[in-house]
């Protein structure tokens, strides 16, 4: 994009662009609130020029985009969309963080600040907050073409007399007026920034200037705020401000919180309100005398949301809003995990080709082995979730985008906060737990669309508690063995089990780890909008990227240490050298019967009907010879295989943790087992069987596997029922465990869920033992 | 003119807000979503449990539980 209007211009008393600007980009920031349109401008003035990423330490994305304008070249960073600028939530607190950084030459040179034409006063409250933290701004009154149908008309010429700040009617969509909008913030971004100061009355105003004059005598974070804005946030009882001034100067903070005491009960004993209530008041008061005397002209007679009430008279209805949730949620699960099912299965297909190969390539020993399952199995477990979350991220991103997902938020808020979480919790458990064949790790990164911090962190960490796809074929296992008279009556209760296990435990949480008010719920009900194909698409990618990129490189360095554990040590020869011989045995008594039988079918080929009969009975019985002993080897080979998993560092683990998980009635093979669930829940039958020496057991058929248990003398109904809801509830598998330390923001988290879930998982499985001896004796 | 609370007024009914009594962050939150005295609100509809309610304020609609809408004095025109 490129405006040849601003060349002409020469600015007065400008600010030069630096050297380092020049190069790198004038760095323009792009504020509003929540769905004003915002993303939809930063896309069209960036097109593919996009980078996204995290700010540090938090989960809120960060987007910076490259375009030019006039010949200069412009950094726009694309904050998230806030109302206010307190300390309350990660994107206000973030928003400041970019509009105030602590390294000066980060400041944005000016701001555009995208505001909804229809809800006027909201987004100047926010603009109004910019201008006082000192940036130049430009508004952009979006969505005007609705605003135009519903017949509003907005005098921006006297709006910006008024509040000194000039703006550009747009649509964000089509891209009308973004250019001047932009062509204006580079003029902007060549003045001096002045900070716009308004009046907070007699009772307010005497304490900020005595506020303002101890900032400005003791220069306190003058270099980063102006001195009214770090008084106003001191007033405002804002902790992070506070905690920054009290840090620079801790006499200053002192007095300064002095004067905020004596005005706080100065507030309360005469009007029975508090400072912040009389700042946001007059505020809105300023917005007010911005926009009085006709400043906007309303057509009364027309309704830009009529059609949005209109649809939410069905979609939240007390009967038919439910219905149409359990259609939505039933078609996304559909659409994410039976359509998916087809890419999923291609990727994996791929994965196992390539393994093929490999296998072809290398030579057979350690580095084929490390190749083929360590790096091939583990990096490809991990891209197979891919299309799962790029469809599941294209349908919340619809959802997202088009105003559904906060009314499911409306709906379901009662009954989540009944159990410490927020409405929108409710999308994060349905993906992760809401029927068979879900998937925890999608459920984790749909939390980052909740803003509550506590209730988001509470949701991620209960969601691995939910049956996903994976747990599924060990529980398939168990009831086949012990309950197959009630296969689906056991299974149900499983899932019903996840649920209510992932909800008593989010109460636990909220009550001690993430204790603490609830947060408010006060939400806007956007109105409903047909979401355009290229932020969906963006959003998706996007996501998806991020999960390749970081689960990607944790996973692979994981993958290869859990493969050591398991390949590591080797038997030695001595150990391997009994089993190998009795395998070579069994080898030397087939090969000569196969050369008998050969030779017999080809004799009775030409034989005559006389002796046709005798030979046939012959073959069948030299057959039947043959195919037990190629049964007594294979048996061999297995326990020669269960030897080899006994031998490795993993199989020595699950015999050294063995005497912990006797209660519960596990043995060493059960426990290798539930080590190498954490790398993926698919894994634990695949060790069982070679731990049981039945050989790889396909998780799809798991049948020779449930005949094993089910005569082993040291299974019952019992152990069981244990093994289950410890499966249901311990530690979440490692790309699982990956995605929660990005999403949570740290290593810690991932040691948590780890360890408390499988202290919570041990606790279950030793109360269904005691429930399973009464029952089961 | 009679004042109440926001939480009883019925689905329909007119009125504008007198005061907010919400302090810290859920006042701070209820006022930056433009409830603030002298606005005019609408109940639009409650969710299927009665909780919470859905608001028209000047132009969006905003939801908010009724446990926090008791914090918001309305009068009815």
């Amino acid at each position: 994009m490129s405006c040849p209007m601003c060349e002409k211009r020469a600015v007065p008393g400008a600010q030069a662009f630096t050297e380092e600007e020049k190069r790198n980009g004038i760095r323009i920031a792009l504020a509003g609130n929540p769905n004003c349109g915002k993303t939809t401008a930063f896309n069209e003035y960036t097109g593919a020029h996009q980078h996204v990423g995290n700010y540090p330490g938090v989960t809120v994305e960060k987007k910076e985009g490259w375009t030019s304008c006039g010949g200069h070249k412009v950094l726009m960073v694309d904050l998230p969309g806030t109302y206010s600028l307190t300390p309350y939530s990660m994107e206000e607190r973030v928003v400041r963080e970019v509009l105030a950084p602590e390294d000066r030459t980060e400041r944005p040179r000016a701001v555009i600040d995208i505001i909804d034409s229809a809800t006027l006063e909201r987004g100047l409250f926010l603009a109004v907050q910019i201008r006082e933290l000192g940036q130049n701004v430009v508004l952009a009154c979006n969505m005007m073409d609705e605003a135009r149908k519903a017949g509003t008309v907005i005098d921006l010429d006297r709006l910006s007399a008024r509040f000194g700040v000039r703006a550009v009617p747009t649509v964000a969509r089509s891209g009308e007026g973004l250019d001047k909008a932009l062509e204006l913030a580079i003029e902007e971004a060549q003045k001096e920034a002045k900070p716009l100061s308004i009046s907070y009355g007699p009772d307010i105003d005497p304490a900020l200037l005595k506020m303002e004059s101890i900032i400005n005598d003791r220069q306190l974070l003058t270099s980063r705020y102006p001195a009214r804005w770090t008084a106003l946030k001191i007033l405002e009882n804002d902790d992070v401000v506070r905690a920054q001034v009290q840090a620079a100067d801790n006499v200053a903070g002192r007095e300064l919180a002095a004067i905020r005491d004596t005005l706080a009960a100065h507030l309360a004993s005469t009007f029975d309100t508090t400072p912040d209530a009389v700042i946001s008041d007059y505020r809105y008061g300023f917005i007010n005398s911005v926009l009085k005397d006709g400043v906007v002209r309303r057509d009364d007679t027309k309704d830009r949301l009529a059609l949005t009430d209109k649809i939410d008279k069905v979609l939240t209805n007390t009967v038919l809003g439910p219905l149409f949730m359990l259609g939505v949620v039933y078609f996304m699960f559909w659409t994410t995990f039976i359509v998916g099912a087809y890419p999923q299965g291609w990727v994996e297909n791929f994965f196992a080709w390539l393994g093929e190969v490999m296998t072809g390539v290398l030579p057979e020993g350690l580095v084929q082995s490390l190749v083929v399952d360590g790096i091939i199995g583990g990096v490809g477990g991990v891209l197979s979730f891919v299309p799962l979350i790029l469809i599941m991220f294209l349908i919340v991103s619809f959802l997202e985008d088009s105003g559904y997902m906060a009314r499911l938020a409306y709906m379901l808020d009662r009954v989540m906060r009944a159990f410490g979480l927020h409405g929108a919790s409710v999308m994060p458990f349905i993906i992760a737990g809401g029927i068979a064949g879900s998937c925890a790790i999608p459920g984790v990164m749909a939390t980052r669309t909740m803003r509550s911090e506590k209730e988001r962190m509470a949701t991620m960490m209960t969601l691995p508690l939910m049956t996903c796809g994976a747990k599924i074929p060990v529980f398939l296992m168990l009831t086949a063995a012990f309950f197959a008279e009630n296969q689906a009556g056991i299974m149900f209760a499983i899932t019903l089990c996840g649920w209510a296990v992932a909800l008593l435990v989010s109460l636990f949480l909220r009550k001690t780890v993430f204790r603490g008010e609830s947060t408010p719920f006060v939400m806007e009900l956007p109105p409903y909008r047909l979401p355009t194909l290229r932020s969906i698409l963006t959003h998706t990618w996007e996501r998806g990227w991020m999960y390749i990129k970081k689960a990607g490189t944790v996973i692979l360095a994981i993958s290869v240490i859990l493969w050591a554990a398991l390949a590591f040590p080797a038997l030695t020869e001595e150990q391997a050298a009994p089993f190998e011989a009795k395998i070579a045995a069994f080898e030397a008594q087939i090969s000569p019967l196969e050369e008998e039988l050969a030779a017999l079918t080809a004799q009775l080929e030409d034989a005559d009907a006389s002796s046709r009969a005798d030979m046939e009975k012959a073959v069948a019985d030299l057959a039947a010879r043959k195919d037990a002993l190629e049964e007594q080897k294979a048996e061999a080979e297995n326990a020669l295989a269960s030897e080899e998993v006994r031998n490795t560092c993993g199989g020595r683990i699950g015999q050294f943790i063995e005497p912990v998980f006797r209660p519960l009635g596990f043995d060493w093979r059960t426990d290798v087992a539930l080590i190498s669930g954490v790398v993926a829940k698919e894994a634990i039958l695949s060790t069982m069987g070679t731990a049981y020496s039945i050989g790889e057991t396909d998780p799809e058929e798991p049948d020779s596997l449930s005949a094993k248990l089910a005569s082993d003398p040291g299974w019952s109904k019992t152990v069981a029922l244990a093994l289950m809801l410890f499966v249901l509830i311990y530690s979440p598998c490692f790309v699982t465990l990956v995605v929660l330390k990005n999403e949570a923001g740290g290593w810690r988290w991932l040691f948590f869920s780890m360890i408390f879930n499988t202290a919570v998982a041990y606790a279950a499985a030793y109360a269904g033992t005691v429930v399973g001896n009464i029952l089961w004796g | 003119m009679s004042q109440m609370n926001l939480r009883q007024l019925a689905p329909g009914q007119k009125a504008s807000i007198v005061k907010i009594t919400a302090c810290g962050e859920l006042g701070r939150r209820i006022r930056d979503m433009g409830l603030v005295p002298g606005m005019s609100v609408q109940v639009l509809g409650k969710a299927p449990l009665r909780d919470p309610v859905a608001l028209r304020i000047e132009g969006s609609t905003i939801a908010l539980r009724n446990s926090e809408a008791d914090y918001v004095s309305v009068e009815v025109r």
